[in-house]
């Protein structure tokens, strides 16, 4: 059945794409997508490619020829049209199984021969579901009408040839080819080309937030190289051709380039293309060429539907549908037979009209006359309650406080609207951790330069302090929903930038950073706390780098979101500077020039670091200790012994330099601190420090860019502006310079790692840095060859770095390495040509450029390395405590290293004190598939020395003692191979816990797949960037922490939780609930159709199978339609097994519907056979009391009806675990709209409803006591059993479900203390076991084993 | 597959970043509402031998007085029952039974004697009885035009199509049309008693025995007060009938489609074995028995041929009580609910008092 379901929505959206009205993409088979639009498009003129000439430009031809299949501008997502709304919905509608189901009936009641009731009554249902359905259609559709029309006919500036001007247009009217003028803040109208901006440097900024909702701005460029470039920009003498590849939905890739009429091709990428529905910001004009337009746009070809995904308690209904089915066949069949039978033994009775049909051929009209008479069977309503009992719990779960996040003003976002119950079956958890377990909000702890380590350990202070107070803030926050108004938006960024801003420098680093300004410092060289030149070149590149290698976009806080005017930059001064410096320095160019050209040229940048600090000394020394003895006194720093030593080392060589130079050194430091430090450059620092320092706002693509650049502003090292080709930098010392960006080679996942290709401000050398993952920048760095001496030194950097790098691993910090390379101009020739080549390649565009970065980024120089500390969230210990004692499988999938992972599991207390760990780290398959099995025997053996020896031990002991699996990515992807995924499933299943690290976003979605596939559970992925998209995809259940990084997790998840502790009231309450809930629901209505089914079958016994029912055909059709069909709406939605107290405090509790048992066959069977039991009471008590009497047709059913009305209710009250006046009133409601319609029809309805009239009828039996004697005692009779085995049920079997249950507030409540007070004890020792027998769960164990 | 089909929840063209319910300016918080929150008061209703064990008791208490009161009042009820299909040799309607057919012209009259052992007091209604005469069948149920009956003259015209093959008889529209008004049943039956050799008529009333929405409303004589016989003048009489329907019988408030034997018969019964109420016995004075303890005869006009399809036809006498005629069965059935009931709460009784005790606190919580 899903299947049908799945080939309907695929037959949808490929219709949809066809008409074109709507370029809906799901979320899977993209290519295969991407290759049917390219070839069920007529229209694409060149294959692939799309050709754009101007409109109103000189080649009309062209354009007439090219553009008039282009679409224009004007959108439409209805669906419908208003002439056609009715016939279009009804297709739509009947592409639908159940009103095929019930339009089938309709159509068989009008065969004659079958017919069972008038031919009206069985459309009723469908015609119900028709409208309900289209009025929903048509309002929607209405809102999107609406909506298109406010946006076809928003106004926009387009050029209009004839006038030479821009004049206003709608929307709708522009079309591709069209030149258009924007300003500042509005709104994009489709996909353009950037021609011109304001901007002098040609960037404009552009807001994406409707497309992906991030706030953060994006640069975009002037298409380069264009002939106007500079000033006011002439659409009239626009004559170039633009090449393009087709329409398609990827927001991140665009490929053409622009053939001007000299036949010069420029490349187009990306960063030339203004998305439609974007916001211009910061630039005052901008002036683009449209080239897609309205639905071809990337912006409407993305926007996909809502999720489907369907449940597994709907798989498993669908059987019991089934088994209805046969049910409903076996009846039908039975009575075919029975009638057949029954009329080959009559005789020529008066009674039978039909007599010249044969017996045969009348029970096989009679099977299909029956299966219109037992159609309630087959729940069909069923699935619309199920829509809308979904739709209810959606509502609450939407509306719980404690899914809301104050700080954020963000609630819980229901994205899929019908997965609701497999949030409560769930069994294995895969999370992220970065921003998901922890807060992804990343701050600059300590780094390692020149292989010395800077500890920070004020920072590590602040940063303590800081978590402290924040958890607690997190603690009382969930204690007591808090009464105080939330604090409004502008405000909560507070803390969070603070902490990312406020880093304490290491003083140590500061003093070394500083050394050269200090006129008495120098002198004592060699001592400890003196470096050599040579470090010093190593850090001030380091900060270079931090400050330059990122792609942040800088904008000030009092002029939100505008350029740092370039007008302050003191261009003048510094070429003054430079000029100056290059005299000065050409002694030690000459001096080092044995030295590695990379070492060389870093050199004179502390030389004049050393130059221009020198104005600042006063104020940094202050803040420091003035001795170095400090840095040795700090308590708790293993590091230092290695430290010295490695100075030692390192003193050596940079003595040797030292005195090769020394004296020329000192010449100029001379000169300099007397020229210039008194002259112009105090001056200059004060300017600055007084106006920007706190005025810059830093707009990160990813939180540990802006956390480095941070960082680099503690050390003074200040980014202060950033163009499409130079970088603004403030420097110690030095000032601001201007850096001449020559390139970026953009972060990806591939890679792991980005660069920046500059041409040095100082030295004029082409300079590329590199920040990345540590694998691969130390993979990348390779020792230099020759010099000795200069080897030696990398080595030991290398060394002690990498030392650093894993304790930093150890500490659960992210850690970058950052890298340099100084490009020969020859060398950056060649490169640039074979690079400018990739970039206006149009086909393979991505190839080239990787490969063209992976050119560039060789022979890197380790400069250092940055441990970043990212906060765990509050709670989240608790949380995957509560989760796993509810059975939750809870695994980690990271991107990070093996030591940060695990360490993070200890942190969060996925990984007991106790546990065994096992590491695979494999290196070919062949290992790894022997490694599996002796992890999987070692586990056995563990295992069964546990069951065997340790009987006699407490069995919590014996828990906590149990296996973790680290894997790393490598392995993993052996692992996932085909011959050994079933070692890994089976050994993974052994452990309590798997940590992947090191894992890509593919080996996530593969993990979960293995996992949700071989084990068949329900999986639930959580995550918050992009590279848990395909995870959160994969799952069952995909959960979206709205966090830093953007939305695309958000957007792809079917939840969406701002905080990872939201996840155990998710799961453990609101699944739970709504798994019960919905189970029993189901349960009820199947018991429900099966009961009042029955009652109409076993008439068939007195009746000669004939067909007959005992009620007005009307009373019939609205038993399931009016009179019972909101009681279990309400059932579904309201009610609650377990209050949330229990739920949350006895974790444990969750497990009861991780194995189903709510729904399992034998349930279902056991309902069909309740209700089978109720169905012969209620048609037998009446029949045995009635028989023999003079019974009319009508008033036999009348108590019978009266009964089963009666039953189904009170039935509810029995199954119902909560009673509240919502219940009472739709109940009371429920039974009252019985009687009153059956009572008003048989007062009014005179000669209406042949052949079943019901007049007076019923308000003849209701005066009668005999109906009422009827009705008590077939009520109670069939209520009695379930009755009396539910009481003996939970008295005798008195599981730990009811008895928690019982548990009165007050003791909850204590229950509830004494954990939490009990967690934040263990929690302090931050060694806590996962089940370390617990006071509260032993004394609640101890209650539900008695 | 059936339920995505409600939930394919058609795509929207717009990008819309809030949940359902969100987008406000204001803040998203919750209403903190007991609604909302899902904290309303609720009675739980966990059975558990305590809470159910007062219920047992309580409907074992109530049902078994009643019970017993119901059978104590169906044993009350007198009733006589009398089978004269004629399907034995000696039976004196053997020879009537023969005739199977409907429109033997000649009235085939048999004599049933009979010996009431009790006298009746009160009221003595008279049925007769049918059996295996299935008038609930599908196709038999419908046959019938309500709107005719009802006195609408169009439809006496132009019967429904639901009547046919018996809604045109020569051209003529059959009034009334349908199956089930065919096949009225048409044994006259008479009651004679005899005290001493003598034979004194009982007097029987025919009306009063349809119900009295149906006189009223449901049934109707096409053109009020005109002479029935104009009125169904064109219309042709139902094939099985002897008479026209204007010619039921003399009494005008009796006649044409508000004649109460066919307004009985018309009311179609539940079961294949059924019987319709034919004559009331009126009490006359306090003093005298309705009917008093002596030898009886039926005499029956047999018209009403059942035997092809093996049916029984029986003429019964039973007085009534509040609860209706003679049956047996509900009393016992209250009786023995009742007793289980009460047995139950007493098993129940004893799993309480072994396993209610470790959870005290079993009582409803809130």
């Amino acid at each position: 059945m899903e299947r049908l379901h799945w080939v309907w929505h695929r037959c949808q959206t490929l219709m949809g794409r066809e008409s074109g009205q709507g370029w809906y993409s799901s979320t899977d088979g993209l290519p295969n997508k991407n290759s049917l639009d390219t070839q069920c498009s007529p229209h694409r003129v060149s294959g692939k490619r799309r050709t754009v000439f101007a409109h109103q430009g000189p080649h009309q031809h062209e354009y007439e020829a090219v553009s008039k299949n282009y679409k224009g501008n004007a959108i439409r997502t209805t669906k419908y049209r208003l002439l056609t709304f009715i016939p279009m919905n009804l297709f739509q509608q009947f592409r639908r199984a159940a009103n095929l189901y019930f339009l089938f009936l309709a159509l068989l009641n009008w065969v004659p021969v079958v017919e069972a009731f008038q031919k009206e009554i069985t459309m009723i249902p469908l015609l119900v579901v028709l409208t309900v359905i289209a009025i929903k259609d048509a309002l929607e559709d209405y809102r999107r009408y609406l909506y298109d029309k406010k946006v076809n006919n928003n106004d926009v500036r387009v050029f209009c040839g004839k006038q030479k001007e821009y004049v206003e247009q709608c929307w709708k009217d522009v079309r591709v080819g069209d030149f258009i003028c924007l300003s500042c803040n509005e709104i994009i109208p489709a996909d353009m080309l950037l021609l011109y901006s304001s901007d002098p440097r040609g960037v404009c900024y552009i807001e994406t937030a409707n497309l992906d909702g991030e706030t953060n701005l994006k640069q975009r460029q002037v298409i380069p190289g264009l002939p106007l470039q500079g000033g006011e920009f002439t659409p009239e003498n626009f004559h170039s051709r633009i090449e393009c590849e087709n329409p398609n939905n990827n927001f991140s890739r665009f490929r053409g380039y622009m053939e001007h009429s000299s036949g010069v091709r420029v490349g187009l990428h990306n960063n030339n293309l203004l998305l439609r529905s974007c916001t211009i910001r910061n630039t005052e004009t901008v002036i683009g060429i449209v080239i897609y337009a309205g639905h071809e746009t990337k912006a409407m070809m993305n926007n996909s539907g809502p999720r489907y995904k369907c449940s597994h308690l709907e798989k498993r209904l669908n059987t019991d549908v089934l088994w209805c089915v046969a049910l409903l066949i076996i009846m039908c069949l039975t009575a075919a037979v029975g009638h057949a039978l029954w009329l080959k033994n009559i005789k020529d009775p008066v009674f039978v009209i039909d007599v010249e049909t044969p017996p045969a051929l009348a029970g096989f009209y009679i099977f299909w006359t029956m299966i219109i008479v037992l159609q309630v069977l087959i729940p069909i309503s069923l699935y619309v309650s199920i829509e809308i009992v979904k739709l209810g719990q959606i509502y609450f779960i939407h509306n719980d406080i404690d899914l809301y996040n104050e700080l954020l003003d963000s609630r819980i976002q229901c994205r899929a609207l019908n997965i609701t119950e497999d949030l409560g079956q769930i069994q294995y958890l895969f999370s992220d951790k970065t921003g998901t377990l922890t807060e992804n909000n990343m701050v600059f702890r300590r780094c390692s330069i020149f292989g010395v380590e800077y500890p920070h350990e004020e920072n590590a202070r602040r940063l303590e302090v800081c978590a402290v107070e924040n958890k607690a803030a997190g603690h009382t926050m969930t204690l007591r929903p808090q009464p105080e108004p939330v604090p409004s938006t502008a405000t909560w960024k507070e803390p969070h930038s603070l902490s990312e801003k406020e880093v304490v420098p290491d003083p140590e680093l500061v003093k070394k950073l500083n050394w050269f300004c200090s006129p008495v410092l120098p002198l004592k060289e060699g001592s400890s706390g003196t470096s050599s030149s040579l470090e010093l070149t190593y850090i001030t590149d380091f900060f270079l780098a931090l400050t330059i290698c990122n792609s942040v976009v800088v904008s000030s806080s009092s002029q939100p979101r505008h350029v740092v005017p370039e007008a302050r930059m003191p261009l003048k001064s510094l070429e003054e500077i430079k000029m100056m410096f290059q005299r000065f320095s050409f002694s030690p160019f000459t001096a080092l020039s044995t030295l590695s050209p990379h070492q060389v040229k870093g050199s004179p940048r502390s030389f004049t670091s050393r130059l221009f600090t020198r104005g600042k000394t006063e104020f940094l020394t202050s803040s420091t200790p003035p001795n170095s003895s400090t840095s040795e006194t700090d308590p708790g720093k293993e590091s230092n012994l290695e430290t010295s030593i490695l100075r030692d080392k390192v003193d050596l060589p940079s003595q040797e330099k030292g005195g090769n130079s020394g004296p020329v050194e000192d010449d100029i430091k001379d000169a300099k601190t007397t020229d210039i430090c008194c002259g112009a450059g105090p001056d200059l620092e004060t300017d600055y420090d007084s106006d920007a320092d706190d005025d810059l706002l830093y707009e990160a693509e990813s939180p540990d860019e802006a956390a480095l650049v941070h960082a680099a502003r503690a050390y003074r090292c200040t980014l202060r502006g950033r163009s499409a080709e130079s970088l603004l930098v403030d420097l110690p010392g030095i000032g601001s310079l201007s850096v001449q960006l020559l390139h970026i080679l953009p972060f990806d996942s591939n890679r792991r790692r980005m660069s920046v290709v500059v041409r040095h401000p100082l030295t004029g050398q082409v300079v590329v840095y590199t920040k990345g993952a540590d694998s691969v920048i130390m993979d990348l760095a390779e020792t230099p060859k020759g010099d000795d001496q200069a080897q030696e030194i990398d080595c030991h950097i290398k060394e002690q770095t990498q030392k650093h790098l894993d304790s930093y691993a150890r500490e659960g910090l992210r850690t970058l390495c950052i890298a340099k390379k100084v490009l020969e101009e020859e060398e950056y020739e060649v490169w640039l040509r074979r690079h400018v080549l990739a970039e206006s390649s149009i086909d393979h565009r991505e190839e080239l450029l990787l490969e063209s970065a992976e050119r560039l980024e060789t022979n890197l120089t380790l400069l250092g390395t940055t441990g970043i500390v990212d906060r765990l969230q509050e709670e989240v210990p608790e949380t995957i405590e509560a989760l796993q004692r509810a059975g939750i499988k809870v695994w980690i999938l990271t991107g990070d290293k093996q030591e940060t992972a695990i360490n993070i599991a200890y942190a969060c207390k996925l990984l007991g004190p106790y546990d065994q760990l096992l590491r695979a780290n494999c290196g070919s398959k062949e290992a790894c598939s022997a490694f599996l099995d002796e992890l999987k025997l070692e586990v056995q053996h563990g295992q069964e020395s546990l069951t065997d020896g340790v009987e006699a031990e407490d069995h919590e002991e014996s828990s906590s003692r149990s296996f973790i699996l680290v894997i790393d990515g490598k392995t993993l992807d052996w692992a996932l191979q085909e011959e050994l995924q079933s070692d890994f499933v089976e050994l993974s299943r052994k452990c309590k816990a798997v940590i992947c690290c090191r894992s890509t976003p593919l080996q996530k979605s593969q993990v979960v797949r293995l996992i949700r596939d071989q084990l068949r559970v329900m999986t639930l992925a959580v995550g918050d960037g992009a590279n848990d998209v395909s995870m959160i995809q994969m799952a069952d259940v995909g959960i979206g922490i709205s966090g830093q990084e953007g939305l695309q997790a958000v957007m792809s998840s079917d939840f969406a939780v701002s905080r990872f502790k939201h996840l155990s009231k998710l799961l453990l309450v609101h699944g739970h609930w709504c798994y019960f809930r919905l189970a029993n629901m189901i349960l009820y209505f199947i018991y429900k159709n099966v009961m009042y089914v029955n009652l109409l079958f076993w008439y068939q016994f007195f009746c000669g199978f004939s067909g007959s029912v005992m009620t007005n055909a009307w009373v019939l059709i609205f038993f399931n339609l009016l009179f019972t069909s909101i009681p279990p709406l309400i059932y579904g939605i309201l009610d609650r097994d377990l209050p949330a107290d229990s739920l949350m405090a006895v974790p444990e509790l969750y497990q009861n519907s991780h194995t189903s048992k709510l729904h399992l066959p034998y349930m279902f069977w056991i309902t069909v056979l309740d209700a089978f039991y109720q169905s012969l009471i209620c048609f037998f008590i009446p029949y045995f009391a009635l028989t023999g009497s003079d019974v009319g047709v009508l008033s036999f059913g009348s108590p019978i009806n009266a009964s089963a009305l009666l039953i189904v209710l009170l039935h509810q009250v029995l199954e119902s675990h909560t009673l509240t006046w919502i219940h009472v009133l739709v109940l009371l409601l429920s039974g009252g709209s019985y009687f009153g319609f059956v009572l008003l029809f048989s007062v009014y309805c005179v000669t209406c409803s042949p052949p079943t009239n019901p007049v007076g009828v019923e308000t003849l039996q209701m005066s009668q006591p005999l109906f009422f004697i009827i009705c008590a005692i077939t009520t109670v009779t069939a209520l009695l059993p379930r009755m009396f085995f539910q009481a003996l049920h939970n008295t005798v079997l008195c599981s730990a479900a009811l008895n928690s249950s019982h548990l009165d507030k007050v003791e909850s409540e204590k229950y509830r203390q004494r954990m939490q007070h009990w967690n934040r004890g263990h929690s302090k020792g931050n060694r806590l076991s996962v089940c370390v027998d617990n006071p509260g769960l032993e004394a609640s164990a101890a209650s539900v084993v008695s | 597959m059936m339920a995505s089909s409600y939930n394919a929840k058609d795509e929207d063209g717009h990008i819309s970043v809030s949940g359902p319910g969100g987008g406000a300016l204001r803040s998203k918080k919750p209403e903190n509402t007991a609604f909302k929150q899902q904290r309303l008061p609720a009675w739980q209703p966990i059975l558990t031998a305590g809470t159910v064990l007062p219920a047992f008791f309580i409907i074992g208490l109530i049902f078994i007085p009643i019970g017993i009161g119901l059978y104590v009042t169906s044993n009350n009820i007198k009733e006589f029952e009398i089978d004269y299909t004629g399907v034995d040799m000696s039976s004196p309607c053997f020879n009537c039974s023969q005739n199977f057919s409907w429109n033997s012209t000649r009235p085939c009259t048999c004599t049933i004697p009979f010996y009431l052992e009790q006298s009746y007091e009160n009221n003595v209604f008279m049925y007769y009885g049918l059996s295996n005469f299935y008038q609930n069948h599908r196709r038999y149920v419908k046959s019938r035009d309500d709107s005719q009956l009802n006195g609408d003259v169009n439809s006496l015209q132009y019967p429904s199509k639901e009547c046919e093959p018996y809604a045109y008889h020569d051209n003529k529209p059959i009034a009334p049309c349908g199956a089930i008004a065919n096949s009225m049943f048409n044994d006259t039956l008479e009651l004679f008693y005899h005290p001493n050799g003598t034979k004194v008529p009982v007097p029987l009333t025919a009306t009063g025995i349809a119900w009295w929405a149906d006189k009223h409303v449901k049934f109707r004589n096409p053109g009020e007060n005109q002479n029935l016989t104009a009125v169904f003048q064109g219309t042709s009489k139902p094939v099985n009938w002897r008479r026209p329907v204007y010619e039921l019988d003399y009494d005008p408030l009796n006649n044409g489609f508000i004649n109460e034997d066919f307004i009985v018969w018309m009311r179609t019964a539940a079961l294949p074995t059924f019987r319709k109420l034919y004559r009331i016995i009126n009490k006359k004075d306090n003093m005298v028995p309705t009917l008093q303890r002596g030898n009886y005869t039926l005499e029956v006009v047999y018209n009403f041929p059942v035997r092809s399809f093996e049916g029984r036809k029986r003429m019964i006498l039973s007085t009534i009580s509040w609860m209706g005629g003679k049956n047996p069965f509900l009393g016992i059935a209250y009786i023995t609910v009742g007793s289980v009931c009460f047995f139950l709460g007493v098993v129940l009784l004893l799993i309480h008092h072994k396993y209610g005790n470790r959870n005290n606190s079993a009582d409803i919580s809130n």
